[in-house]
């Protein structure tokens, strides 16, 4: 019994290790702030990749919630007084609401509809953030206020890259948790085949839902520490090429796999960084990534690799 | 009365590129099966690649020849390279893949053109024509007429030729037709070169009116789609009626609501259409067998 | 008692009656078989039955109540179970995993309690694992358990699908066409399953061609043609009915129905 408590927990029990002993390496500070960028971003995706991967249901406009959490600590504290570690948790449950009364109504669609329909949702939110100036100051965002914890001001990229690698693992914990459970096997059931699900007694549109919120959450958690981390937000984090970054993080790290969640983050943050002269094709690298990955790897990156370790074992 | 003119004509003009946006997603919908979002960016290079290629000295129709030529080119090599190999992808894979498409194509406008607005001379002048107290550019009706004609061609080509017979039969059955000696994937390949044609083709007409960028394929693509959706998906009058309809409600309400909110008009309907009735207009409601 | 009824069910696709004005009583603890060419509207009834098609006329009646309205996952838990004539197996998940997500009607654990990995649900997946391979060994499926479903074999996995439904606790268990595509011995197996659930006083609804291992095994036949009832009773009745005989059987089936009573 003990045993196999520890094999399910390897994966991010290996992750904190790396996440812990990583720092000892950076040369400069910098080094920090993208890690914490890749744990943000690898947060929302992990959400994702629990509706996408585990689930099934595809979700075109995701960063519809990451732009939710993000202006929730924006305009908490400019227009409602609210201290910022609050904002987090309401934008989380403003995000929840949301993707409740969405959801209900479009995840009965399936494939491409489903698809067009959460765009839709995304680009919605982001014409309500870009137009609704007074309250989110418009094209050109709002500032965030630091982050005050016991009175305490969080500042500098390595607080920060503690606070978000610490999340990310928590919330590896929790997706690694749903995915052994009795919720788990439904939704993986309901990926596979809806109508027999359904003939075992399976709520496939309250399981759906569910799983929905859940990845809403994630996302809105991420996009709250993005705007704390940045100090700045606007209106494209929940813009149409967010939410198709988000899908591209998923599909290169693995549909399904939340360490594939890390790794596709981890990739398409730091190669950018790391090839800042390249920054001019960085979209249509973007676009190059998801069709040949859609093609030839479809199962991504991490699930690619278990299955070649897997097939040199034998 | 006058101002409702006015909202009428605007609507009608953006309404008649959108049906040509929801004709190119119809066809290769009814060809393949795919939704092809890149549909937008074929739009954006028709005007983009005219307004470089007259920068460059050559006179404006060739241009727009030239631009309507390699545009049909990029839809074919679209085809080729990216839909081709992923035959047996789920529907959700082939989306993504054109998706895929579609900002490679945007990244690669930005690096080739540039970010800026870009306009195209109109074809017979800017003076606005006044009917009934409302001021019609005519390029606006160059639009109408071009839009009609083409709506008009196709049609006939679809019904009236033996190449446009194979598309119905391709639509209606893939298997069978192939059976039946069809070459489903040049029928595909064609549905791309013509839905690229046309998108690049209306791309020319509205350059004048809307100006055009790297990045005004995604929001054409999406109200394409919309409006494709509304008239129910596989229905080419429904894509041209979705169109205008699209079309004029956005006139409308950015006339008479909030002209910040204009694009939303389309998305709402993208929603309102999936949640009420999926199948859209003139669409058919499919049953699932188990 | 009376388990499943149907009352004058119809439906129409487009402009054809796949299943008109069908009335099947089908009591507790029997095996009540479906038989007819293949597109009389078997398993469009089954369809109707489970609740995944809408009739257009008629109602259905479990365990005496009306589920004409239910949705597929609430008959389910009124004790209704199916395998499908397609396989409807979850391909991605191991062979294990497939019954244990039969065993969700009787899982308590909510998804808060899910995430958090509470010692509840720790008991509870020891609970569904223990039930799920108690089911795979019914159907002789115990040594594949760890198993990827998609590495099994077509009999098997109509085995698989048996012991999925079963792990449910069914009432009603309706099968469609579990023999089919399966070699004689395995269809053997398939018979000797089916006799065991019986034995378990689950009544078994059976849709099948394989006209030995009907009228071996069952109480009541009923015969669709079209759509339409064509006869029921007996597997004696039903074979010496002559229409049955001339129009479905045909000389070869006949001779295979005679061979069941040797």
């Amino acid at each position: 019994m003990r045993n196999l408590l520890e094999i399910r927990l390897l994966p991010p029990l290996a992750v904190a290790a790396i996440f812990v002993t990583l720092p000892w390496f950076f040369p400069s500070a910098y080094y920090y702030r993208i890690g914490a960028l890749v744990f943000i971003f690898a947060l929302a995706v992990a959400g994702l990749n629990l509706l996408m991967g585990f689930a099934g249901q595809v979700s075109l406009g995701h960063a519809g919630f990451l732009g939710i959490g993000a202006y929730s600590v924006a305009v908490g504290p400019a227009h409602l007084g609210m201290p910022s570690w609050l904002c987090v948790f309401a934008g989380a449950a403003l995000s929840a609401i949301v993707a409740f009364l969405v959801g209900r109504p479009i995840l009965r669609l399936k494939g491409h509809y489903l698809a067009v329909a959460t765009l839709g949702f995304g680009l919605l939110v982001a014409i309500v953030l870009t137009n609704e100036a007074g309250l989110t100051g418009g094209p050109d965002g709002m500032t965030v206020p630091r982050l005050l914890l016991f009175g305490w001001s969080v500042r500098g990229s390595d607080v920060w890259y503690w606070i978000t690698g610490a999340t990310f693992i928590v919330g590896f914990v929790l997706a690694l948790n749903l995915m052994k459970s009795p919720t788990g096997r439904a939704l993986q059931a309901i990926h596979d085949s809806e109508i027999a699900a359904r003939l075992l007694g399976i709520d496939i549109a309250r399981k759906k839902l569910a799983i929905f919120i859940i990845s809403a959450v994630y996302a809105s958690v991420a996009g709250s520490y993005l705007a704390l981390f940045n100090g700045h937000v606007t209106p494209d984090v929940a813009g149409f090429l967010r939410s198709i970054e988000l899908v591209a993080m998923v599909v290169l790290g693995g549909m399904g796999s939340i360490l594939g969640s890390l790794v596709g983050a981890g990739l398409l943050v730091v190669l950018p960084q790391a090839l800042t002269i390249f920054h001019e094709y960085e979209q249509a690298l973007l676009g190059l990534i998801l069709i040949v990955f859609m093609i030839f790897l479809r199962r991504g990156i991490v699930p690619s690799v278990a299955a070649v370790v897997s097939g040199w074992r034998k | 009365m006058a101002e409702l003119l006015q909202f009428v004509f605007s609507g009608l003009t953006v309404g008649a590129i959108y049906a040509l946006v929801a004709l190119g997603f119809t066809l290769i919908y009814k060809a393949s099966d795919i939704i092809n979002f890149a549909q937008g960016e074929f739009v954006m290079l028709g005007g983009m690649t005219t307004v470089f290629v007259a920068q460059a000295g050559v006179s404006l129709p060739l241009a727009a020849l030239i631009a309507v030529i390699v545009t049909t080119a990029i839809g074919l090599a679209l085809h080729r390279f990216a839909i081709e190999p992923a035959r047996e992808a789920t529907s959700v894979a082939l989306i993504m893949i054109t998706i895929g498409a579609s900002i490679f194509l945007r990244g690669m406008a930005q690096i080739i053109f540039d970010r800026r607005f870009h306009s195209l001379p109109p074809l017979f002048g800017a003076d606005p024509i006044q009917f009934g107290g409302a001021a019609i550019l005519p390029q606006s009706l160059v639009v109408l007429a071009s839009a009609t004609a083409i709506v008009i061609i196709l049609w006939l080509f679809i019904e009236r030729t033996i190449f446009g017979k194979a598309v119905i039969a391709t639509a209606a059955n893939r298997l069978a037709a192939r059976l039946i000696g069809v070459d489903t994937r040049r029928i595909v390949a064609f549905s791309f070169a013509v839905s690229a044609a046309i998108g690049a083709t209306a791309g020319v007409l509205i350059t004048p009116i809307a100006l055009t960028s790297y990045d005004a394929g995604t929001l054409l693509a999406l109200k394409g789609f919309a409006a494709a959706m509304l008239g129910g998906i596989g229905s080419a009058p429904g894509a041209v009626v979705g169109g205008i309809l699209i079309g004029m409600f956005e006139a409308l309400a950015a006339g008479y609501v909030s002209s910040n909110y204009k694009d939303a008009v389309a998305f709402l309907i993208i929603l309102i259409v999936l949640i009420a009735i999926p199948q859209g207009l003139f669409g058919r409601a499919k049953i699932e067998r188990v | 008692m009376m388990i499943l009824e149907t009352d004058r069910l119809s439906i129409a696709f487009g402009g054809v009656r796949a299943i008109d004005d069908v009335n099947i009583a089908v009591e507790s603890g029997q095996v009540f078989s479906i038989i007819g060419p293949n597109g009389s509207g078997k398993t469009t009834l089954f369809n109707l039955v489970s609740g995944i098609y809408t009739p257009d006329g008629g109602s259905i009646h479990i365990a005496g109540e009306t589920a004409t309205g239910l949705a597929p996952h609430e008959r389910a838990r009124r004790g209704l179970s199916r395998t499908f004539q397609n396989l409807q197996i979850f391909y991605r998940m191991s062979v294990l995993e497939n019954v244990m997500v039969g065993r969700h009607r009787h899982e308590r654990t909510g998804i808060l309690a899910d995430l958090l990995h509470l010692p509840t649900v720790v008991r509870q997946n020891k609970a569904t694992e223990e039930a799920a391979r108690a089911a795979l060994a019914r159907v002789g499926l115990a040594d594949f358990a760890e198993r990827p479903a998609s590495s099994l074999a077509y009999g098997a996995l109509k085995r698989l699908e048996i012991a999925r439904a079963l792990a449910t606790e069914p009432s009603l268990l309706l099968l469609d066409e579990p023999a089919a595509g399966c070699n004689p011995v395995e269809t053997q197996e398939i018979d000797a399953v089916i006799r065991s659930i019986v034995k378990d006083g689950i009544t078994v609804v059976l849709v099948e061609h394989d006209m030995r291992l009907v009228m071996k095994i069952s109480d009541r036949v009923h015969v669709l043609a079209n759509g339409k009832t064509l006869a029921e009773g007996t597997p004696e009745q039903v074979r010496s009915n002559a229409a049955v005989v001339e129009a479905y059987l045909g000389v070869h089936g006949s001779q295979e129905a005679a061979r069941a009573f040797d």
